[in-house]
């Protein structure tokens, strides 16, 4: 073996002795005191957990501007455009809402499919969204009061807030001017996905 | 019905199964019964049941076993590729290929076009039944 892994050219190199390099001197461990209390059973420790929370990886075929093809909920079918992955994880996901009536959304990457169409997406500022945009809002608790209660009630759960509206209105201008530079592009993105006769999923090409 | 396609050296197969499915090779020696000497410009020469071959009506004019260059020149002199593509069973390959590789943009601007090519069909056919009837 000493001559098989070269430790004679590895000494010869070096003067006749093996490199050697110096220990670090070793911290004096800080001086303990004995616990004052033992548990009467042996606990044991919990295991070190050193895993991160981060965002699900993104498959390699979904980039800004691809096209999406949603597979499940209430746009199941809707060819729709990314946006960017939200530190959840989620998709942030728009129509844009004029073509094809997919609002700013979130979707989960395991409920869509990756087409190779991609849309230029430079135009789009999508910095301000995130995924508290799209929590549930909190409403203050109100003091009972039967008969005007149900009343509020109805009239505030409806509308959409106009910024929220306003928002769409913006991300969407700029995406709709790039896609109506490709021809077909728009009603694509109107029209839905199905399956048809003679078409085997496993042998399509997205 | 006797044969037209038959085993011989310079033969032009289309390979139907295996590694090299769908490769245009020709027959440079036969080994056995069962067996043939293949060779094609982009792969290495090798042996290849003749159950994984389906014979065209392509033929080349080579000698036994010819070096990869003169197989490459004889090739070229014989037009193959050419001869291939513009027959209809290359034309049916080819087309099976693009509609195999289609984007799902291009499915459906191909639904497209097809919709506007039956309506202008249908639109000339209009004509024409109106003029016979008229």
């Amino acid at each position: 073996m000493y001559h098989k892994r070269g430790l004679w050219a590895i000494k010869a190199k070096n003067g006749g002795t093996f490199p050697k390099h110096e220990k670090k001197a070793a911290e004096a461990a800080p001086a303990e005191k004995p616990p004052k209390f033992y548990p009467a059973d042996d606990v044991k420790k919990p295991l070190v957990n050193k895993r991160k929370a981060r965002p699900t990886k993104l498959r390699a075929s979904i980039t800004p501007g691809t096209v999406l093809i949603i597979l499940a909920g209430r746009f199941k079918g809707k060819r729709v455009v990314f946006l960017k992955q939200l530190t959840s994880g989620l998709l942030l996901v728009t129509g844009p809402f004029k073509i094809n009536g997919v609002p700013l959304r979130r979707v989960n990457q395991s409920y869509v499919i990756a087409t190779s169409t991609k849309v230029d997406i430079s135009g789009v500022n999508v910095e301000k969204f995130d995924d508290k945009y799209f929590g549930k809002k909190v409403e203050k608790k109100k003091k009972k009061g039967e008969g005007e209660f149900f009343e509020a009630e109805k009239e505030e759960k409806n509308t959409l807030p106009q910024d929220k509206k306003d928002d769409q209105k913006t991300v969407d201008a700029a995406l709709i001017a790039s896609i109506e530079a490709v021809p077909d592009l728009k009603s694509y993105l109107g029209a839905r996905f199905s399956l048809k006769a003679g078409m085997k999923p496993h042998e399509l090409v997205f | 019905m006797p044969f037209k396609r038959y085993v011989e050296i310079g033969r032009i197969a289309l390979v139907n199964y295996g590694k090299d499915y769908g490769k245009l090779v020709v027959i440079v020696d036969v080994i056995d019964q069962n067996r043939a000497l293949v060779d094609a410009p982009d792969m290495v020469r090798g042996q290849i049941n003749f159950k994984r071959l389906t014979l065209t009506d392509i033929k080349i004019d080579i000698k036994r076993v010819p070096n990869k260059k003169t197989l490459v020149a004889a090739l070229e002199a014989a037009d193959v590729k050419n001869k291939w593509e513009s027959s209809s069973w290359g034309r049916k390959l080819i087309v099976q290929k693009k509609r195999a590789s289609l984007n799902d943009f291009d499915r459906f601007k191909i639904m497209l076009a097809k919709i506007k090519k039956a309506g202008v069909v249908r639109q000339e056919l209009a004509k024409l039944k109106k003029e016979t009837t008229a």
